[in-house]
């Protein structure tokens, strides 16, 4: 028996692959099963699943309901698809943003002497680093009433004689698009970076050669030629932001929900699992679309591994 | 032309970048040193004089610890002290298991043709394309339907029955663990020839002679930079955390955002700060072995 197995090519890597098949099967694609039949169910009184084919959780997250205020038999209040509409727009925002922050620093890194490079990415490399939730505290220290910018803004209108009252930022949807930047700009600092490095110095001599300025030069070579690294950083930015809870949890408090929020709750305050999975594969479907038509047209990066 | 040269305006907005990039990680350990307990406004440093803790209103005044007075609190504290502990032993697991079996995965995947071959390379890319709250919530369904219907079958009683843990959460890191392993070292395979391979084969080396002799040593810096990743996601991780987590099994993430719900004094910052200069050493470490290999 072994000595077949030294010889059949095919049953070696089989049996080298099956441990890892078995996680993914038994922790990813079975679970992603059960939260499609749990989100069929409905939810028994005491927060447990009744196994049903029922639509109502996909009908309420429609904005359907027939628990209205008046008496009225069926109402219609699209406050899911409000919360889904805020959480695409905010990862688009956060993504947009998060672009034209990094793409200057990924230049300067990759255009700097290679002696000084590294130290440069290591600057990167601490904030990324970092604690997720670390990260967030750090910007409540910042945003609040009596926090540092405050202080700073209150030092600069002091000077020039300005009365200034403390601005409220923390609990503000501005307060979470910043803590939404702040926590995933190194993920697009280091693709761009990659694809940006690998341009080679002749290509930049060639298009001042033939005179192209140096506007002209980033449109036409810079631009396209990191668009890899583009792309990488946005899957590695969009799909994370539009499934995190903790910065609007903490940065927005009670006033920015948005669908990780839902699904976080439904599965502990509001103890609805059936909604929650429902919730969640709305979520999911919606990523892999967005993902799906921005990588059929601008292509897969391979720098996603990098990062 | 002077390929290093830059624009004022390139400059300008990469160290407006790093401003941006590093205030708030200054802030959060200016007011670790802080004296006011409430940790709102920083009041000053906390001094030296005298043996005692001795409090005006709510700030220190004066502590054995002098400036470091919260760092002394927080390694008396044992909800950190657990905390970190239960960190540490779920990466290390975690990241032992989902190295050596991502690693199988990768050469599996990169040296060999089977049938499963496209199905498993296309499974490794789910976590990736997937939410993390997805997943979390997906293994949190898995568990909590699974342990029950053990749990009632048996008749399980008391602390015999299967409750969310440690062993449920190093489980659900090495499922999000070995794509990025397996990924790693597959992108180190690809870079080398698979004539090395043939070569100690012709010359009479069995498979495993090979991969001891050759394969590893030409992989082991992909596996360790495997390694290390799957390390720090474990370190970080929140959400599926959050998820499998259950009494008993709190992680230092875990604790961090239960204390930033509730009370916030100047200790958290004082965690954090530990836990930025333990990050700053090991990638100035890191930083350090890769120059050495490069020479």
């Amino acid at each position: 028996m072994l000595k077949r197995l030294r010889e059949n090519k095919s049953a070696q890597g089989t049996l080298l692959i099956s441990p890892t098949l078995i996680v993914m099967i038994g922790l990813l694609i079975i679970p992603l099963i059960l939260t499609l039949i749990v989100s069929f169910g409905q939810r028994s009184p005491d927060g447990n699943v009744i196994y049903s084919f029922s639509l109502d959780n996909y009908i309420r997250l429609a904005g359907f309901s027939t628990d209205c205020t008046g008496g009225a038999s069926f109402c219609f209040n699209p406050l899911y698809a409000q919360i889904l509409w805020r959480s695409l727009a905010l990862a688009f925002n956060t993504t947009v943003l998060v672009i034209a922050l990094a793409y200057p620093l990924a230049y300067f890194i990759a255009r700097a002497h290679p002696k000084r490079r590294t130290t440069f990415l290591f600057l990167v490399l601490i904030p990324l680093w970092t604690n997720f939730v670390i990260r967030v505290y750090a910007w409540m220290m910042l945003l609040r009433k009596e926090g540092v910018i405050n202080i700073i803004l209150g030092w600069i209108m002091g000077l020039l004689r300005i009365p200034f009252t403390p601005l409220e930022m923390l609990y503000t949807p501005g307060a979470v698009l910043v803590g939404m930047v702040y926590e995933f700009l190194p993920f697009m600092i280091l693709p761009i970076y990659t694809s940006l490095e690998k341009i080679d110095n002749s290509l930049y001599e060639a298009a001042a050669d033939l005179g192209a300025n140096s506007i002209r030069t980033l449109l036409r070579v810079t631009l396209p030629l990191s668009m890899p690294g583009v792309v990488a950083g946005t899957i590695l930015v969009f799909i994370p932001v539009m499934g995190t809870f903790i910065v609007s949890d903490i940065l927005g408090g009670r006033q920015v929900i948005l669908v990780g929020n839902l699904i976080q709750r439904q599965f502990l305050d509001a103890r609805d699992p059936t909604f929650g999975s429902a919730a969640s594969l709305i979520l999911m479907v919606l990523t892999l679309i967005v993902t799906y038509f921005y990588t059929r047209k601008f292509g897969f990066g391979e720098e996603i591994v990098v990062a | 032309m002077n390929p290093f040269r830059r624009s004022p305006f390139v400059l300008f907005a990469a160290m407006l970048v790093y401003v941006f990039l590093y205030l708030p990680i200054f802030v959060l350990v200016l007011y670790s040193f802080n004296a006011s307990r409430t940790n709102v406004v920083f009041t000053g440093f906390i001094s030296q004089t005298g043996s005692q803790v001795v409090m005006d209103g709510s700030n220190v005044v004066q502590s054995p610890c002098g400036a470091f007075h919260w760092y002394c609190e927080l390694s008396k504290n044992k909800d950190v002290t657990n905390a970190a502990k239960n960190t540490l032993t779920i990466a290390v697991v975690a990241t032992i298991i989902s190295t050596i079996v991502g690693t199988m995965a990768a050469l599996a995947l990169q040296r060999y043709n089977f049938k499963l071959r496209p199905f498993s390379q296309l499974s490794l890319y789910i976590p990736i394309v997937i939410p993390e709250i997805v997943m979390g919530i997906g293994i949190l369904t898995l568990f909590s339907q699974l342990f029950g219907w053990i749990n009632n079958a048996l008749n399980l009683e008391g602390a015999s029955r299967l409750t969310l843990g440690l062993g449920t959460v190093i489980v659900s890191h090495i499922a999000f663990m070995i794509p990025f392993v397996t990924l790693v070292v597959q992108a180190r395979l690809q870079g080398f020839d698979k004539a090395y391979e043939e070569a100690a084969m012709d010359l009479g080396a069995n498979e495993w002679t090979t991969f001891q002799r050759v394969t590893f040593p030409m992989i082991l810096p992909g596996v360790l930079s495997g390694a290390l990743l799957a390390f720090t996601l474990s370190l970080d991780d929140f959400v599926i955390t959050f998820f499998t987590n259950g009494p008993g099994s709190t992680t230092l993430p875990i604790y961090v955002y239960g204390l930033l719900r509730r009370i916030i004094t100047p200790q958290v910052n004082a965690l954090s700060t530990v836990w930025i200069a333990l990050v700053f050493f090991t990638v100035l470490l890191l930083q350090w072995i890769q120059n050495r290999e490069q020479k």
